[in-house]
């Protein structure tokens, strides 16, 4: 872990007078898996969404492997190195699985149907779903769309992965079907940045643990080192309601 | 009263020539409404300002005059611009063009903003650019939800064009005028229109069902 996949630098976001985000400092470095943790409300999917600019940050500065996100001149070309992963999936309802999974890398990158086809059907195998290769989304489970929707973010080869709360639209049995696959990458080196309530997942394969709460990050650390002992106040009282 | 039916049947060639007069206005007049009505309905949803304040301005002339003061407007005032007059055909043409895209405008907007925003997202966050989701995302979902309103308004247009009778456009509703003009068998003539359209439209009527339910199985 030595160069930063992802470098943060004062990030603000506000609704109106509303501060969403009060100035976050974040780096993640290359093959890092940060997860990030936090009361509803405090910012953490809008820092997530900014990293991606679904949310157009109101001040600071997001770097991505070295390049600087300007906004929408260079947006397409920071999206094709960061995938993301949504609570509710998105999956592309009209088109199959093995559809939704060849469309960017065609339009986008610009590969051939044939190649596509090809990491598509290695990445469905990967997530344990090569046999629904022509299924329509609406005939899967939510474990498996949100499969789907890991492998389709995968099929664009991103250099990092952002998943905003992936697990939190699931039954139950069926989150550890998707937090087995993130386990996966997280092992093959994917640089990952995490939002969720998981925090079995957060102390198995986090490497570090962000606590945010009222837009600013109020600690970090490894994950035993936060769970077990917390430095703030808050952080420990946020952690005795959820564990 | 007598109801001359030889009358009808004596008819019935001209009117049934005039009702394809009237399904080709319709056609063609939905034809081109959609793709000002595409244009415009993404126009709506524009994020550069004076697009959507023209688009919405449009939109709003339109459904707020009567079709029949906009085929005046076209036939009657836009020579007294142009310099020439403007022949009938065109004049329907255009008319109901303009005014069926605005409807379908609407259309077009609606049956975007109903699909789910984080369509949209995924789509940009996978680095297509936003025409590029439009199209392959967006727009084939949209569709499916946007055929029943679009046959309502295929419909509409269809007894609407009966107005362009009014500048001597003779489509069905104005044949059946000139023939009561001659005959003066008032009773027979118009049943026999109504007829007609009423036949016109629970055709179209069942055909986008049958479109809705194939669409539907994807």
């Amino acid at each position: 872990m030595n160069e930063a996949m992802i470098k943060i630098t004062d990030l603000r976001k506000s609704y109106g007078n509303l501060d969403v985000l009060k100035g976050i400092d974040l780096t993640i470095a290359e093959r890092e898996v940060v997860v990030i943790i936090g009361p509803s409300g405090s910012g953490k999917s809008t820092l997530l969404r900014c990293i991606n600019y679904l949310e157009e940050p109101t001040g600071g500065s997001i770097v991505i492997d070295g390049i600087p996100l300007t906004g929408e001149a260079n947006i397409n070309e920071i999206r094709k190195e960061v995938g993301m992963v949504f609570q509710r999936f998105n999956l592309f309802p009209h088109m199959t699985v093995l559809e939704n999974l060849v469309l960017a890398p065609m339009k986008v990158r610009g590969i051939s149907r044939s190649e596509a086809e090809q990491t598509a059907q290695e990445l469905l195998i990967k997530v344990g779903l090569d046999d629904k290769a022509n299924a329509y989304p609406d005939q899967l489970s939510g474990g498996q769309q949100q499969r789907v929707a890991i492998a389709r973010a995968l099929a664009m080869k991103p250099k990092a992965l952002l998943f905003d709360e992936p697990t939190s639209a699931l039954d139950p049995e069926m989150i550890n079907e998707v937090l087995d696959v993130m386990k996966s990458l997280a092992k093959e080196g994917m640089t990952m940045a995490v939002v969720t309530h998981e925090m079995g997942f957060a102390r198995e394969v986090g490497d570090r643990v962000i606590f945010v709460d009222g837009g600013v990050i109020v600690e970090q650390g490894e994950p035993e080192e936060v769970f077990l002992h917390a430095k703030e106040e808050r952080t420990r009282s946020f952690l005795s309601k959820i564990l | 009263m007598d109801i001359n039916f030889s009358l009808i049947w004596d008819a019935l060639p001209l009117l049934l020539a005039g009702a394809g007069i009237t399904i080709e206005i319709t056609a063609l007049s939905v034809g081109f409404g959609l793709l000002i009505g595409m244009t415009v309905g993404i126009a709506r949803l524009a994020s550069i300002k004076p697009v959507r304040y023209f688009a919405n301005c449009y939109v709003d002339f339109i459904r707020g005059t009567p079709l029949l003061v906009q085929i005046f407007l076209v036939y009657f005032a836009l020579p007294g611009i142009i310099g020439h007059r403007v022949d009938p055909y065109f004049a329907a043409i255009s008319a109901c063009s303009i005014n069926s895209g605005a409807y379908i405008a609407e259309i077009f907007r609606a049956g975007i903003q109903s699909i789910d925003k984080g369509q949209m997202e995924a789509g940009r966050s996978l680095g297509m650019s936003w025409a590029q989701t439009m199209r392959y995302v967006i727009m084939p979902q949209a569709f499916k939800r946007i055929i029943p309103p679009l046959g309502n308004e295929f419909i509409a247009m269809l007894k609407d064009s009966s107005l362009v009778s009014v500048i001597g456009f003779e489509e069905l509703t104005r044949r059946g005028q000139l023939i009561i003009a001659r005959t003066y068998a008032s009773f027979e003539i118009w049943m026999a229109v109504a007829v007609i359209y009423l036949i016109m439209t629970f055709t179209v009527a069942r055909l986008v069902g049958m479109l809705e339910r194939r669409y539907d199985t994807k």
